[in-house]
């Protein structure tokens, strides 16, 4: 078993484009502070930007999770939204139903879950239509994908 | 090719990082997708894009590019350029349209990332 070293949840804000992405820039320090392996830091902001990303665009509010242990590095995103009604067409790259306000943010050209999964080592996703969308992403410290 | 090389090429004006201009940049970046930059950018990069607003910094900040350039002539709020100063991103801004600036800093050498 893992030691958990860290675990800090945040706050995301659906519809709120501003504050958008602040969250990963947070994490982003934090781990930097921590000294963690630039790859490795870089794959995780990464999953954490379209995760938040995706919470902002998508749905009314989301919790995001940080937890480091002494082998990786997860991320656990819950949202309270409208849910993905068909996970595997959803991850499909270039497939999209952004808005054109969304797109106008330089986001939902159908990249963000492709982008989330080939950063992560694990990657899981579950979604309730009209309930919301939780995403598991894990990334091993000593990968160097 | 340094910052300072493509910027007297491209006839860019510098909003932040005027004391940055020194870093060397052999690879390029270039959507309007931030998704499509956070895809490919491996870190290091110039980062050519026309879409100016916050997304633009947080996405070269999340993908560890090494400077911004907007293309066509496009000017950024003043909050975005603080921003960049926050975050050391040096930003730059041409006349130029995209097409043109990826031909000439590919003739010039430098290669895109894939």
């Amino acid at each position: 078993m893992a030691a958990e070293l860290l675990r800090e949840s945040f706050q995301v804000q659906g519809r709120n484009f501003d504050k958008a992405g602040e969250i990963s820039s947070e994490i982003k320090v934090i781990l930097r502070d921590l000294g963690i392996d630039a790859s490795c830091l870089r794959r995780v902001v990464i999953v954490a930007f379209e995760a938040e990303m995706n919470v902002v665009m998508y749905a009314d509010r989301g919790t995001l999770t940080l937890i480091l242990t002494d082998k990786d590095i997860s991320l656990e995103v819950k949202d309270e939204g409208p849910g993905i009604p068909d996970i595997e067409l959803a991850m499909q790259e270039g497939y999209s139903t952004a808005s054109d306000e969304m797109r106008e943010m330089g986001f939902g050209f159908g990249m963000g879950l492709s982008n989330m999964k080939k950063n992560s080592d694990d990657f899981c996703l579950e979604s309730e239509v009209g309930k919301g969308t939780s995403v598991f992403a894990r990334v091993l410290l000593d990968s160097h994908a | 090719m340094t910052l300072a090389e493509i910027k007297d090429l491209l006839k860019c004006k510098v909003l932040a990082g005027e004391e940055d201009l020194a870093v060397d940049i052999s690879q390029v970046v270039a959507s309007d997708g931030m998704s499509e930059i956070l895809a490919f950018a491996k870190s290091k990069e110039l980062m050519i894009t026309g879409l100016t607003n916050i997304q633009s910094i947080r996405t070269a900040d999340i993908a560890g590019v090494s400077a911004v350039l907007y293309c066509r002539g496009k000017q950024p709020d003043k909050k975005v350029i603080e921003f960049a100063k926050q975050k050391r991103i040096p930003v730059l801004v041409t006349d130029m349209v995209m097409f043109d600036i990826c031909g000439i800093l590919y003739n010039k050498g430098l290669k895109g990332v894939s």
